[in-house]
């Protein structure tokens, strides 16, 4: 644990990739399988359970800090972060005896956390915190929490473990997709030569950068097949033995939410993989992501839902066939492969993503321009000529996005970020004008500089006018460009609409609240596709 | 009750018994300072009154040919109707508490304080008082300040591991006090020390009044040679980042601040490495301050104000309020610009609106 709490530390303090890896390759190597397991398992962000109520944790924490409940509360609300709000209260007792190994801290003081009564829970945690530091503590509660992160990408994980095992980056990813649990055994397979691990698992996705600004940069038109951009979940079908499951990008098995889908899969023939997007689907054209949202993080489906909100899935790409990994094929020959299988199976639910046609850039922007009438992001564009990669290499695969819609907004809330923003006021409520009124529309939480999230929250620590716990009402009279991918109905929202993915685009200093948007404009978009 | 002697208006805090304002933020006749921070000394004003070690700074802080007048430790003056004088309050060299008496009622502004040790200036002195105004930027029992002496070998183990790994260490901090207290902390230090401008021109105070400062030279072209790869570099925080640090090599940068307790501002200010030091009151440094006041009743200003008038009123059965000021306490560090040589506390950059001095020409 404190081994574990040491790698944690160095991973948070450095920005630069080089020495997190360092310090990854440092930890796996040096540590007994079992521990390693584990800090894999939660280094990849693979999921925790919450193992006790974050209430009684602030309750236990006010009864040891002395403090009243309400204080932990507002701590809370200034940190940002009750993992570490708790830490830092609970008094230090300075008795830190040797805390066992990772697994085992976790089998007896995570893991068996969940299991106990409320009384052995308060016992077994104000044991632990006795035992640890305010570092370690701050680990403990995000253990238990099932919210523990830390600032290093899956990829850097993955390359550090392939070091530690002395095989390629690919092939780690590919070990470390599918399921297994954080065991000794399973990191034995991790480091070694053998194939073991999860029949099922998926290969690690491929995934694109945006284009630049000037897509002619990336040579010839003709040398990339273009696809439309699907606004749906990236998925992964496996077939193989006689199963079949969906894995989603982050690596959960999303089979629960599309049974229909899965069902037809078994139709494929054993050792087959698809790649392709998981779509609410209405007879020739997607529906709203908001639709396809209904049916995320389902364990099963209802025939009501089933008929509600249709689904399929849209292939394109084939990476097993035969039981043979077909990814190192170029391309053109994955996609004539796809094109047979896909016709020959005839299942209503397997779609295969038309290729659009365009032997230049102008007609591909012209097609790109058709977008949002067809209920796509855009544009795909894959190398003719290049294999299926792991993770995300520059060059071959590229996303070719619509422009977002914009609007001018006034902020009227706003509240302390949290994480690495916390104790600034960075979590904006932004509104357009409804009748000589503010109504608001969206919050954003990114797009402004370092520098100016600092301006604003200046600007709101001195113009208050209220106070609903931690919201600050402010003086209307900040207004910012915000960009958004669509606008979809919502009855939960006093506009009658929500916006997806809004952020802002930039702080319109040259204008005044009276310049912000209004809603009749915001339904106009709604109703204008273009 | 008779009629408050301290209240706010639009200038600042205001005296008018004694026809004063303390800490003004904008040019008022007559301004009496508790410490020469920028946003505790603005210029403008017409006359200043401050505590005497802390004359120079104010002077710097003004312009040449203000009227800076300056006032002992305890020594009491009689302005208009009311008794001022200025006590310790531990912040940085020359800070004050400012307490104001008439008719047997006695006030005490504390401006910024900290109750922990300091060898750069003298320790805070616990004042009896009716009314207390006490800041707030550290009040959430979060805030617990380690000992300086273990931030201060902190410091001197990074230096030295920056410098077995052939770096230069450039530490930000405030370049009015936090700077200096840094700097006698590392009193016999393991190798050369360099500083920028800003804090350059603000350590002559400190050396003239006899407090112990190890040696250190300003990073010019030629020194920043001389401690490249070895050597400790102390700049304000808005040096990070930019051209200047280029002269200086492979650095390790460091923060000291009080908000380093705190991992979101460590990790948003993109340093390698964090030095919990405040020279604000932490949690218990403001509760055991205000209780040693004895004051009844207590005004509570810029900072966490609401837990801290909830807490004071609710567990100590004080009556306390909140009192609104334009004060920054301790920001973490971004506003400075780097040559401006400003202290503790954020520069706030105007942000335009209707009201707020809006652009002309805009319809």
């Amino acid at each position: 644990m404190r081994r574990f709490h040491g790698l944690y530390r160095a991973l948070d303090a450095t920005s630069r990739t080089s020495r997190k890896e360092a310090a990854l390759v440092d930890y796996f190597e040096a540590t007994p399988p079992a521990d390693a397991a584990w800090a894999a398992h939660l280094l990849l962000g693979r999921r925790g359970r919450r193992a006790v109520n974050t209430r009684l944790l602030r309750e236990w924490a006010a009864e040891k800090s002395g403090l009243p409940l309400w204080l932990v509360e507002e701590s809370y609300d200034a940190v940002g972060d009750l993992a570490e709000t708790i830490a830092l209260l609970v008094p230090d007792q300075g008795t830190h005896g040797e805390p066992e190994g990772l697994a085992e801290f976790i089998d007896r003081r995570v893991l068996g956390l969940a299991g106990l009564e409320p009384a052995a829970q308060r016992e077994l945690v104000l044991e632990t915190w006795a035992d640890l530091d305010a570092g370690e503590r701050f680990l403990f509660h995000k253990l238990i929490s099932g919210g523990f992160r830390v600032g290093v990408a899956g990829g850097l994980v993955a390359r550090a473990l392939a070091k530690v095992a002395g095989v390629d980056r690919a092939t780690m990813m590919h070990r470390l997709a599918g399921r297994w649990d954080p065991t000794a055994a399973a990191w034995e397979d991790l480091m070694s030569e053998d194939e073991g691990g999860d029949p099922l698992r998926p290969y690690p996705f491929f995934l694109a950068h945006a284009v630049p600004a000037e897509p002619a940069e990336l040579g010839d038109a003709a040398d990339f097949q273009a696809e439309w951009k699907w606004d749906g979940i990236r998925a992964q079908a496996v077939r193989r033995g006689s199963e079949a499951v969906l894995w989603s990008r982050g690596g959960d098995l999303v089979n629960g939410g599309f049974p229909e889908i899965v069902e037809e899969l078994g139709g494929l023939a054993p050792g087959t993989v698809i790649d392709g997007e998981l779509l609410a689907w209405d007879g020739d054209r997607p529906r709203g992501f908001h639709e396809l949202q209904r049916r995320i993080n389902r364990k099963s489906v209802g025939k009501k839902l089933r008929e509600e909100v249709p689904v399929r899935l849209m292939a394109y790409d084939l990476l097993e066939e035969g039981g043979a990994d077909l990814r190192a094929l170029p391309t053109t020959e994955r996609r004539r492969r796809l094109e047979a299988l896909v016709r020959a199976a005839g299942l209503s639910r397997l779609g295969i993503a038309e290729v659009v046609e365009g032997e230049s850039w102008e007609e591909l922007a012209r097609a790109r321009s058709t977008s949002r009438q067809r209920g796509v992001e855009g544009l795909m564009l894959k190398r003719r000529d290049a294999p299926y990669g792991a993770g995300r290499p520059r060059g071959d695969w590229w996303k070719w996005k619509v422009d977002p819609f914009t609007l001018d907004v006034v902020l009227v809330y706003a509240q302390r970020g949290h994480g690495r923003r916390a104790s600034l006021y960075t979590d904006y409520t932004l509104a357009v004008w409804d009748d000589g009124e503010l109504v608001p529309v969206a919050k954003a939480y990114s797009g402004l500089t370092d520098r100016e999230i600092r301006r604003v929250d200046a600007f709101v620590r001195r113009h208050i006018t209220d106070r609903f716990g931690p919201v600050r009402v402010v003086e209307p009279e900040l207004v910012f460009e915000i960009a958004f991918e669509g606008i979809q109905p919502s009855a939960r929202h006093k506009a009658g609409l929500s916006l997806r993915f809004p952020r802002i685009a930039r702080w319109r200093e040259d204008k005044s609240p009276a310049d912000a948007d209004s809603l009749d404009a915001v339904r106009a978009l709604m109703g204008d596709p273009s | 009750m008779s009629r408050d002697l301290v209240t706010t208006t639009e200038d600042g805090l205001w005296c008018e018994a004694g026809g004063f304002h303390i800490d003004p933020w904008r040019p008022v006749e007559r301004a009496v300072v508790t410490h020469a921070h920028a946003d505790h000394t603005r210029p403008g004003s017409g006359r200043y009154l401050t505590a005497a070690p802390g004359v120079e700074l104010v002077r710097l802080r003004t312009h040449a040919d203000a009227v800076v007048d300056g006032l002992e430790y305890g020594e009491r003056l009689t302005i208009g109707g009311v008794q001022v004088s200025f006590h310790p309050a531990g912040h940085i060299l020359g800070s004050a508490q400012v307490r104001i008496e008439r008719a047997g009622e006695v006030w005490v502004v504390g401006g910024d304080y900290k109750t922990g040790a300091d060898p750069t200036c003298a320790a805070f002195e616990a004042v009896p008082c009716d009314v207390f105004i006490s800041e707030s930027t550290f009040g959430l029992p979060v805030f617990q300040w380690p000992d300086p002496e273990e931030v201060a070998a902190e410091v001197r183990a990074w230096w030295e591991g920056n410098a077995a790994n052939g770096r230069t260490s450039l530490l930000c901090a405030y370049a009015l006090g936090k700077s200096q207290r840094l700097l006698a902390g590392l009193l016999d230090p393991p190798g050369p020390i360099a500083v920028h401008g800003a804090l350059d021109r603000l350590l002559g105070p400190y050396r003239d009044q006899g407090i112990e400062l190890p040696s250190t030279e300003y990073a010019s072209v030629e020194v920043a040679k001389e401690v490249r790869g070895r050597g400790l570099v102390i700049a304000p925080p808005s040096a990070n980042g930019t051209p200047w640090m280029r002269k200086f090599g492979d650095v390790s940068t460091a923060f000291a601040s009080g908000w380093m307790t705190l991992r979101g501002p460590r990790r948003r200010r993109g340093f390698d490495q964090g030095f919990t030091v405040s020279d604000h009151a932490d949690w218990r440094g403001l509760l055991g301050a205000i209780e040693a006041t004895g004051a009844s009743r207590v005004l509570v200003t810029h900072g966490y104000v609401d837990p801290l008038v909830r807490y004071l009123s609710e567990e100590r059965g004080l009556q306390a309020e909140r009192l609104d000021s334009r004060f920054e306490g301790e920001g973490d560090g971004a506003e400075e610009s780097a040559g401006s040589g400003e202290a503790e506390g954020p520069v706030v950059e105007p942000v335009s609106g209707p009201g707020h001095g809006a652009p002309e020409g805009r319809s």
